[in-house]
């Protein structure tokens, strides 16, 4: 008898797989209904649905780098201390002393290829006109989470605290000043006056509001910190359970119900 | 040209495994096009492109500045001369008609070939300039040339598969996608293909982190300012946006009309066809609005902002060396300027310093009224002039609320190329210009 099938018919593994060896037809469906991580999957479909030259595959590779960034994201967490104190020499650290400092390579290249992948699977949805109905709301989901992966990697990129970090995050986050209304330098700020007094100042705008600060410092990194390690990724988990129950739901990728 | 007497030197090696690998890739496609498609022809014309690449890989390993295969300097010195942002605008918008009115031709797979060739042997002379290495090779600047190819390789593969279904449905035919209707299960044909796919995209991960180290600069410094301060790559086209429009406008209210406008694409789009398989032809207004926006307003601005604008955010050509002492002159006027005084030959409407504040509204309003009047036009008298005209049969398909978004965020969309138009043409600022409320349009 094989060690194989003795190690399957023992008592543990069996209690941790439901179901047996998918093999044939009949276990092939009862795997997918009885496993955890598969029963994200329905049990049969289109074929079309899965041709890559239809789907690209850039919704899985987009979860799939998300899962890698959050992987690496965590091994990184344990080497970084967000202080101006510690920020940069943490990441110098990463590049020449710490024997795993390649987790850092993946993780911002991750990032990039993140962006990418989104921006294609978004392109693969419209031209084959996949946000139709049923699929307008999880369009929508989609471009939230479009929004929520840029300003990850936006947030994730003031935490190596080098010029090419502040530089970026004070550009971008300088547009903030111009808000309508609510930035200290944005149209229609004047109006907002109670009494002579100004409602927004440079302390008191969006851009303070982004950063916790009137210029990009300690407090930003420890905001941008946060944002980027919990708040942001807990929304996007979120965003991505709805997102993908769904696909499911609307009756698979694309195509009319 | 700051010449260093090192670079070809230290890129021949690149170089060489560059040319090496289209070498391959050719060698294996032309043993395709030979054993499974039967066409020993091109598997010959390919045999011999390979052979020349080999050539040129070898020529490149040579690191001899006489024998690395580069561009010409006169060829350089010409491209530098002739770009400028606006034969680059004009020059993408036009190359993205051609392709889209000949796709029936460029999606053929011998031209896409011969297209992908052409762009990696010329990607691989220029890489050879020093100049150029400099920009492309900025570590954060590397995704961005894949973002190109991949764009480029999937725009095909749509734009392929719709032409086929297009033709089909011309003829009354199902498209392709609708004959492979059968069910297949999720196990083992799903699963796998993930899996493959996840290994795959994990190997190539490792190698991209192995091959390339992260960017790493000197220390923050609140008071030392990089020339150019370049924002992540991916907003640069919002920041090429603020050479022609405020930060209030290109920063803030433009990027919320963009996610505004494509969470409402589905709810505007009332088209049934072409749910479900590429088409173009089936909707072609859809299609050529997401594109124009996506490819040519996003993609191509961020190709702009990030290899082309250097110091002081002036226009570098691609071979050109990014010197922070070049001057452009900034002749640029508003609108105001140019109706009271250019053409009525008059002051600014003005108020007194101590009239009461209705006068000083007055006077703004006044004075800002060939431009208000020019955004009244069109931004509210234009809206119901289309939908009485061109855009007659889509007003009555999708009623008074949803038309009057759909034209005013597509308005909206086009104010970018045309304020651009007109600040080539007439060194246009503002059309509004209200400093008493930091209000510039």
């Amino acid at each position: 008898m094989a060690i194989g099938e003795t190690i399957r018919n023992s008592q543990i593994w069996k209690s941790i797989f439901r179901h047996p060896m998918p093999l044939d037809r009949r276990n092939r469906i009862v795997v997918m209904l009885t496993n955890f991580f598969l029963h994200l999957h329905p049990v049969s479909i289109k074929k079309q649905g899965i041709a890559l030259s239809f789907t690209w595959c850039m919704g899985g590779v987009t979860f799939f780098l998300f899962m890698v960034e959050t992987v690496t994201g965590v091994l990184l967490m344990f080497y970084y201390r967000p202080t101006l104190e510690w920020a940069y020499n943490d990441i110098l650290a990463l590049r020449d002393v710490t024997s795993l400092g390649i987790l850092r390579e993946l993780h911002r290249w991750g990032a990039h290829a993140m962006v990418i992948t989104t921006w294609l699977h978004m392109y693969r949805v419209f031209l084959t006109g996949s946000y139709k109905p049923p699929r307008e709301f999880n369009w929508v989901v989609g471009v939230i989470l479009l929004l929520l992966t840029l300003l990850l990697s936006f947030t994730g990129y003031l935490l190596p605290w080098d010029q090419l970090a502040i530089w970026a995050i004070t550009v971008g986050s300088n547009m903030a000043r111009a808000t309508p209304f609510l930035g200290y330098e944005g149209p229609g700020q004047q109006l907002l006056t109670i009494g002579g007094i100004d409602m927004i100042t440079d302390k008191s705008d969006a851009r303070f509001g982004l950063l916790g600060a009137r210029f990009v410092g300690e407090e930003t990194l420890n905001r941008f910190y946060v944002l980027h390690c919990i708040a942001i990724p807990l929304a996007v988990a979120l965003l991505l359970a709805i997102h993908f129950w769904r696909v499911r739901k609307d009756g698979g990728i694309s195509g009319p119900l | 040209m700051h010449a260093s007497p090192f670079f070809l030197s230290d890129v021949a090696g690149f170089l060489g495994g560059y040319y090496a690998f289209i070498a391959a890739m050719n060698g294996v496609f032309a043993f395709l096009l030979w054993r499974k498609y039967g066409q020993p022809g091109w598997a010959i014309t390919w045999s011999a492109f390979a052979a020349a690449m080999m050539v040129l890989a070898s020529l490149a390993l040579s690191g001899a500045p006489s024998l690395v295969p580069a561009l010409p300097d006169s060829v350089r010195n010409v491209v530098n001369a002739l770009s400028g942002p606006v034969l680059y605008s004009l020059g993408t918008v036009a190359l993205f008609t051609v392709l889209f009115i000949f796709r029936k031709f460029f999606v053929q797979s011998m031209v896409a070939w011969t297209i992908l060739n052409a762009a990696l042997v010329l990607m691989g002379l220029s890489m050879a300039d020093q100049n150029f290495a400099a920009i492309v090779m900025k570590p954060d600047n590397v995704p961005i040339v894949g973002l190109v190819f991949l764009l480029a390789f999937f725009t095909w593969v749509a734009t392929k598969q719709a032409v086929v279904n297009d033709e089909r449905i011309a003829r009354g035919e199902p498209p392709m996608e609708k004959l492979n209707d059968e069910k297949v299960l999720v196990w083992p044909d799903l699963v796998y293909t993930e899996l493959i796919c996840m290994v795959a995209v994990a190997a190539f991960l490792l190698l991209w982190a192995i091959c390339l180290p992260a960017p790493l600069e000197e220390p923050a410094s609140s008071v030392k300012t990089p020339n150019p301060s370049k924002a992540p790559w991916y907003f640069l086209g919002l920041q090429e946006m603020l050479v022609y429009f405020d930060p209030w406008y290109a920063g803030v209210v433009l990027p919320s009309l963009v996610v505004f406008g494509l969470m409402a694409m589905p709810y505007l789009d009332f088209n049934k066809k072409g749910n479900g398989y590429y088409s173009i032809a089936e909707r072609k207004f859809a299609y050529l609005s997401y594109q124009f926006g996506f490819l040519v307003l996003w993609i191509t601005l961020i190709i702009l902002g990030t290899f082309l604008r250097g110091p002081n955010w002036n226009f570098y050509g691609p071979f050109e060396y990014w010197t922070p002492y070049k001057v452009e002159v900034l002749n640029n006027v508003d609108l105001n300027q140019m109706f009271w005084v250019q053409w009525l030959d008059m002051p600014l409407p003005r108020a007194a310093a101590d009239a009461p504040w209705y006068s000083q509204l007055g006077h703004i309003l006044l004075r800002e009224s060939p431009g208000l009047v020019v955004l009244g036009l069109y931004l509210v008298a234009l809206p119901p002039l289309l939908a009485v005209t061109i855009f007659r049969g889509m007003f009555a398909k999708m009623g008074f609320i949803r038309y009057l978004i759909m034209s005013n965020l597509m308005l909206l969309m086009l104010s970018l190329p045309l304020k651009m138009a007109l600040r080539w043409t007439m060194n246009l600022k503002y059309i509004v210009s209200i400093p008493e409320i930091s209000l510039n349009f």
